[in-house]
């Protein structure tokens, strides 16, 4: 039996890879890239609600923002981990995303201007990741599939709390409403691009189907974000920013304008509004925490001298 | 011991008593006493378990994927280890 046919037999009848398996090797990259991109965002994505922890109108609201930061440091580790069973090294991913080699999504390139933008980011952002997410979790790789059940659990809370900031705002002062209306004038669009490309322009889309990697296509997921957050909007007494939003009965879907993706690819270019502060916190934060990691290991080394000698 | 050194921990949950510890994941670690810590602010933050283990991954002896036919067939022919192997007449129940 070739490792190829049963590699393809297990795809066929929808089973899944597991570490030890036998499988093609561009089918471990494409995994091993596509991991550490997601593992990069869930950390880079930190960042731009870390900038209002300290500044959180309320206790309340402060802890809440902690716990979902943390809950974003936490996938980051699900998904180093799932992309390590592939025979890839945790350090190795972090140095490709330290000297840009691998790439994190441009989302987390756009200010947090306001404290509304945590808001935005929660209902819109983290509502689209989970758009994205929830049929990774029948991804054909095992640790993949595993590691986004747990980040599916926990992202509903993240989408939650985002609404109720914004809902508390949308019925708050004038001055209120108009803030959250301006985050999510800000956030709407990058959040649609959040989906990645137009079909017709995702040269990888096909292959990464075939794999049983992507379950449904960039379109068919941008446009299922749309047709559950448009009555969402509503509810929030906010509107998004898209005149040609409106129900069309005859498709069973909201119809909705043209995306600007020549933003999108000026941000992947690097050239988005907070590429470089992005970059430059992360690699200062793993430098400034290197004497913590030197820590540990000189204390692990020394607790194992030590009972080497008490054995001798 | 660079962090690229430290060991790989696989992580396993009991959520609560009664349940077996379940494999949730795994993570690097310098020692057993960071390896545990690590395990319960990774796969802990919402109470999902009350104990804890963490085994070195190196420890762990598993069986051969590519040999995995010769491993387990020998138990697919004995299907009368099933209880649904056996005929029982009609209206005998308890059994
Ligand atoms: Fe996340
Ligand atoms: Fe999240």
């Amino acid at each position: 039996m070739s490792a190829e046919v049963s590699f393809d037999e297990l795809l066929a009848d929808d089973g899944r890879v597991e570490p030890r398996d036998p499988m093609p090797e561009d089918y471990r990259r494409s995994l091993v890239r596509q991991i550490a991109q997601h593992a990069h965002s869930e950390i880079i994505g930190m960042q731009p609600e870390g900038n209002w922890i300290s500044r959180a109108p309320s206790l309340r609201r402060k802890a809440i923002l902690m716990a979902k930061v943390q809950d974003e440091a936490g996938h980051g580790l699900y998904l180093y981990a799932a992309a390590e069973t592939l025979g890839v090294d945790r350090e190795d991913l972090l140095d490709q995303l330290h000297t840009g080699r691998q790439k994190y999504s441009s989302i987390f390139n756009y200010p947090t201007l306001t404290w509304a933008d945590v808001g935005a980011i929660g209902w819109l952002v983290d509502g689209a990741a989970i758009v994205n997410q929830v049929p990774l979790c029948r991804c054909s790789y095992g640790p993949y599939a595993r590691a986004m059940i747990r980040v599916c659990k926990e992202e509903s809370f993240h989408q939650r709390q985002g609404f109720e900031i914004l809902h508390t705002l949308a019925h708050g002062t004038p001055a209120q409403k108009a803030m959250a209306q301006d985050a999510v004038d800000r956030y709407w669009w990058p959040a649609l691009m959040m989906f990645g490309p137009p079909d017709a322009d995702s040269p990888h889309s096909a292959q990464s189907m075939a794999w049983g990697i992507k379950r449904f296509s960039n379109d068919e997921l941008r446009q299922r974000f749309i047709d559950m957050t448009v009555p969402q909007a509503e509810a929030l007494g906010l509107t998004l920013p898209d005149p040609e939003l409106r129900w069309n009965a005859e498709r069973g879907h909201y119809d909705s304008g043209p995306i600007d993706f020549t933003e999108l690819f000026e941000v992947i270019q690097g050239n988005g509004p907070c590429n470089a502060q992005r970059m430059g916190h992360r690699v200062r934060a793993h430098e400034d925490g290197a004497w913590v990691r030197e820590a540990a290991s000189a204390y692990a080394a020394k607790q194992a001298a030590r009972a080497a000698g008490e054995v001798a | 011991m660079s962090t690229r050194d430290w060991p790989l921990w696989e992580v396993f949950v009991r959520s609560r008593r009664g349940l077996s510890h379940v494999h949730v994941g795994s993570l690097h670690a310098p020692d057993a006493e960071m390896a545990l810590r690590n395990a319960r602010d990774v796969y802990t933050r919402r109470q999902e378990g009350v104990s804890l283990w963490v085994v070195p991954s190196a420890e762990i002896v598993a069986s051969e994927a590519g040999q995995r036919e010769e491993f387990f067939d020998p138990a697919a022919d004995k299907i009368y280890r099933h209880p649904t192997f056996y005929e029982i007449p009609e209206g005998v129940e308890h059994l």
